[in-house]
């Protein structure tokens, strides 16, 4: 009983200590945010204050509704996140499907050339894309951009590695029935393996929302911008308006950060799993 | 399980039936296959792999972009001799091998607090959420809040450092010694959440008898962590290298928001330097000969990996 109580303490007092080291991590987030609500002149006083003296909700209003049509901006990143992530599932899936559950020829020489993909950063190919798309007409479109991100190699390996669980004998029996690959795809696959498509849907959901490459590089006209590209030039021309740049920056992450508080436990484990059977 | 069972008997009864039907269930299955891969395949070669012998065939010309492709010329390997002298892109070189210093050192202490927060610690949830938040959160805007934290004069670190009786903390990225090493803090700070989840999956693998054997023989903590927990996690580790090293030399938006490559070219990695050349200056000939440098660089280290790995990875 006494050694039981003694092994808790030990628990107790590392946990504390992790929870320091966690404050790490956290803090930035917590400046910013607090940074955001307060008085210019208060942005770096210093012993550091946390909780402003003196909340300025009216930094969001200025950011929000001042010479920046911020809201249009957002209107254009959820835009190009939604229609990138349907489309990159879709994609992804029916790729996975194929390569794990479809036996047919060449198909693991094809599955090594996606994969091999990979090692390609997308700078290396920058500038060949950039003559393609004006040639195709889909620079400064957000279809190009949409088209941009939605042939994932990570989203396909990671729900082959899912896909490959499903037992062979599902996809046997349907076919017995006359179950063509396609019914069996969309009645019998895509149901069972909702929890790893939510799970690929909110990683792409990120990814794509917080893609700076792609719109600096693919967009031109302003108003097609999307947010992350408007926060760094809206930082890069308010000069020293540091709570409104914080205010900007604390807009553009929080809807992601309310994204992975609901789907944490879809994130952490695809990616546990997607990495580990790699 | 009785559906399993169901399926088995059903299996065996049409088996013969598909026997006879084999040919043409042959060619279904292959036409099925080719369909469901096909978006995946037509994008990936649009978008990838064109582009990849688009770049190859423009690295030997001096082609520069505003003055259209009729006006380039064959210049064979001209580009790739002028790198070699370019001190700028040695510089970048320079500058991505150091950053692949954070890649050990980001596993090392994901490694030690996986191993903590996996056994020791109550929430254990919760902490998985903190540390990771940073790899979720956008480099635009992390970028932006760490411009500030590390500002020279009055950011919230160094006025911390200074209060703690440091009278002359570094400039961080204001200064050309201390900018990387800034770059390279906030890598292994955004980088450690992804290594820490990768970990934890890891020691759920590592089947507990042998902890148990090894307390049996007394082993001490340290002697357990070093026996059994880093053996058994060498695949994961493995893992996490090639990934990392292929990710530190990824690591572009984080460079352009936070230094533009400055002060100087103290923080250009090869990356920046290839956007800068073929987006700034137009060099679309010159920038492509950059990006195939270090497509075969890539391959090379991969390689490598993958030789090493036999001598150190237990499967």
């Amino acid at each position: 009983m006494n050694r039981l109580r003694r092994l808790n303490a030990k628990k107790v007092i590392i946990t504390i200590i992790m929870f320091a080291i966690g404050l790490l991590f956290l803090m930035p987030f917590i400046w910013m945010l607090s940074a955001s609500l307060k008085a210019e002149t208060n942005v770096f006083s210093y012993p550091i204050e946390w909780i402003p003296s003196d909340w300025k909700w009216d930094n969001y209003r200025r950011v929000w509704f001042g010479e920046q049509p911020f809201i249009l901006y957002y209107w254009n990143s959820i835009k190009v996140t939604v229609l990138t992530t349907l489309l990159s599932v879709t994609v992804s899936a029916m790729a996975a499907y194929g390569f794990s559950k479809i036996h047919f020829k060449g198909r693991n020489a094809l599955f090594l050339i996606v994969l091999a993909t990979f090692l390609i950063p997308a700078q290396a190919i920058l500038v060949p894309q950039f003559m393609m798309y004006r040639v195709l007409n889909l620079f400064d479109t957000h279809l190009g951009l949409i088209l941009l991100n939605s042939f994932s190699v990570l989203g396909t390996f990671l729900l082959r590695q899912f896909f490959s669980s499903i037992q062979d004998d599902y996809i046997d029996a349907a076919k017995m029935d006359g179950a063509s690959h396609f019914t069996i795809f969309y009645k019998v696959v895509v149901p069972m393996m909702i929890p790893a498509i939510s799970t690929y849907a909110i990683l792409r959901f990120i990814w794509t929302w917080n893609d700076y490459q792609g719109p600096l590089i693919f967009l031109r006209s302003d108003h097609l911008s999307t947010i992350q590209l408007a926060i760094e030039r809206f930082s890069t021309s308010s000069g020293e308006l540091y709570s409104l740049i914080m205010a900007g920056s604390v807009s553009a992450i929080l809807p992601l950060i309310i994204i992975f508080i609901i789907g944490q436990k879809y994130v952490i484990e695809g990616i546990a799993r997607g990495g580990v059977k790699g | 399980m009785a559906e399993n069972e169901a399926t088995t008997a059903y299996q065996s009864n049409t088996h013969k039936q598909q026997l006879g039907r084999f040919k043409s269930t042959k060619f279904k299955e292959n036409f099925a296959g080719y369909m469901f891969v096909a978006p995946m395949l037509i994008g990936t070669t649009v978008l990838i792999i064109i582009p990849i012998f688009i770049a190859l065939a423009v690295s030997f010309t001096d082609w520069v972009f505003i003055s259209g492709f009729q006006s380039a010329n064959f210049v064979g390997l001209e580009n790739f001799k002028t790198m070699a002298q370019d001190a700028p892109f040695i510089q970048s070189v320079v500058n991505n091998i150091w950053l692949i210093l954070a890649v050990p050192l980001t596993m090392a202490l994901s490694l030690v607090l996986a191993v903590v927060i996996n056994k020791n610690v109550y929430f254990k949830g919760f902490f998985k959420v903190i540390y990771f938040m940073p790899y979720i959160s956008s480099i635009v805007a992390i970028a932006i809040v760490f411009q500030l934290l590390f500002h020279p004069s009055y950011g919230p670190i160094n006025e911390f450092l200074m209060s703690i009786g440091i009278d002359n903390p570094p400039k961080w990225l204001a200064d050309s010694d201390w900018a990387l090493v800034s770059v390279i803090i906030i890598t292994v700070w955004t980088s450690i959440g992804f290594n820490l989840i990768i970990y934890l999956a890891g020691l759920q693998n590592i089947p507990a008898d042998l902890y148990e054997a090894a307390e049996m023989d007394g082993a001490s903590a340290w002697v357990k962590f070093k026996n059994i927990t880093v053996p058994m996690l060498s695949p994961t580790t493995f893992f996490l290298l090639i990934t990392g090293i292929i990710y530190s030399f990824k690591s572009f938006e984080l460079i352009v928001v936070l230094t533009e490559g400055g002060p100087g070219y103290s923080t250009s990695v090869i990356v920046y330097y290839l956007y800068e050349q073929a987006f700034e200056n137009l060099k679309s000939g010159y920038a492509s000969a950059i990006a195939i440098t270090l497509l075969g660089m890539l391959l090379v280290i991969t390689a490598i990996q993958w030789i090493g790995q036999k001598k150190w990875v237990n499967y």
